[in-house]
């Protein structure tokens, strides 16, 4: 399963009012490009940093379903953070991570998830929930629900490496993602 | 002071609250530890607590970080690539170890380079004096506000250990 085509299908199944938040590199990319609503925040730069800041949202938006983009990569540079997501328990929070076992956006240099498996990671620290899945059927079968039933939730889904062509630049200036996004995240 | 210090924090409009803890403001953290009121996070590393407080911004809150100065370190790409670019305001409060040379080795050179450093990463700071700390709360909160961009306000031995 390509990446991008992952991308499109977890985005699919979110529900109209879900916040989510895209880590830097190509996954934050692909979601702009296949799937771009103002109810999505995209990270171009602090590598690391999705998961905190889907927390510190999740923490304050209670009644809001938070869904973190989240990749191999970015996982691993601040696997603590997952042990900040288990202690918080906030069951409005849902990891879903993109395992490609490389650095998509520098050239598919190898991460180390293809030995260390995040999901045991995240069930190890205490997430409520975690699977991993590999074809898009399977995908889709985890979707069904996924999002309704309490976190903190990791779902992993093993993509293939290489970067479809034809996937942009978020368009949209830093400050500007981040004021469209707050305005959705306030409004109710 | 630490009861006074987080009261005038609340009066100047911040409700969110994360860091890593540091001695030199022993007294704030056991306070935030205490209260469930606050919800206060403790983080696992000081990058992440400015990664929190900026979904907590995004939330709608106005966050703090409480550090101690060995996190700025870490902090760098978080304030350069995040909340700098973003517009996403944040109050820094961040201890002054190794101030004057006189401290632990470990604490020595950012003792020392603390404040240029802070001055190269565009992060408008005060150094907490309890005479006038409402007056540079307002000051501070004031700049963060206008320019959506971290101040930060730098706390020296002696005044929020209890």
């Amino acid at each position: 399963m390509t990446r991008a085509d992952a991308v499109a299908r977890v985005a699919a199944a979110l529900g109209r009012d879900a916040l989510a938040v895209a880590c830097n590199g190509m996954i934050g990319r692909e979601l702009f490009t296949r799937a771009d609503a103002p109810t999505r925040f995209y990270m171009i730069g602090s590598m690391g940093l999705a998961a905190s800041i889907g927390l510190g949202l999740a923490l304050v938006r209670p009644s809001r379903t938070i869904v973190v983009f989240d990749g191999d990569g970015n996982v691993l540079m601040n696997l603590g953070a997952i042990a900040n997501v288990a202690a918080a328990g906030a069951p409005n929070f849902h990891h879903v991570v993109f395992d490609n076992a490389a650095h998509g956006s520098t050239g598919d240099q190898r991460t180390i998830s293809d030995r260390v498996r995040l999901e045991d990671v995240a069930r190890a620290a205490g997430y409520r929930r975690c699977a991993r899945v590999s074809t898009p059927e399977a995908l889709d079968e985890a979707l069904a629900g996924w999002f309704e039933a309490p976190g903190p939730s990791m779902l992993l889904v093993a993509v293939d490496r290489g970067n479809l062509p034809g996937i942009g630049r978020v368009e949209l200036s830093p400050a500007e993602i981040a004021a469209r996004f707050r305005a959705v995240c306030t409004s109710s | 002071m630490g009861r006074q210090f987080l009261d005038l924090l609340e009066r100047h409009g911040y409700d969110f609250f994360t860091g890593v803890p540091c001695s030199l403001f022993a007294g704030v953290t056991r306070l935030l530890d205490d209260d469930a009121r606050y919800g206060y996070v403790s983080a696992v590393r000081e990058d992440s607590a400015i990664g929190l407080a900026a979904g907590a911004y995004l939330g709608g809150r106005q966050p703090v970080v409480l550090m101690q100065n060995s996190g700025l370190g870490v902090s760098v790409n978080a304030i350069v690539s995040l909340n700098q670019i973003y517009d996403i305001p944040l109050l820094v409060v961040v201890t002054w170890r190794g101030q004057d040379g006189r401290d632990a080795p470990e604490h020595l050179v950012m003792g020392r380079v603390m404040e240029p450093f802070l001055r190269l990463l565009d992060v408008p700071f005060e150094v907490f004096d309890p005479a006038s700390i409402d007056a540079q709360l307002a000051s501070l909160t004031a700049t963060m506000r206008q320019t959506r961009r971290p101040v930060a306000l730098v706390v020296p031995k002696g005044v929020l250990e209890r």
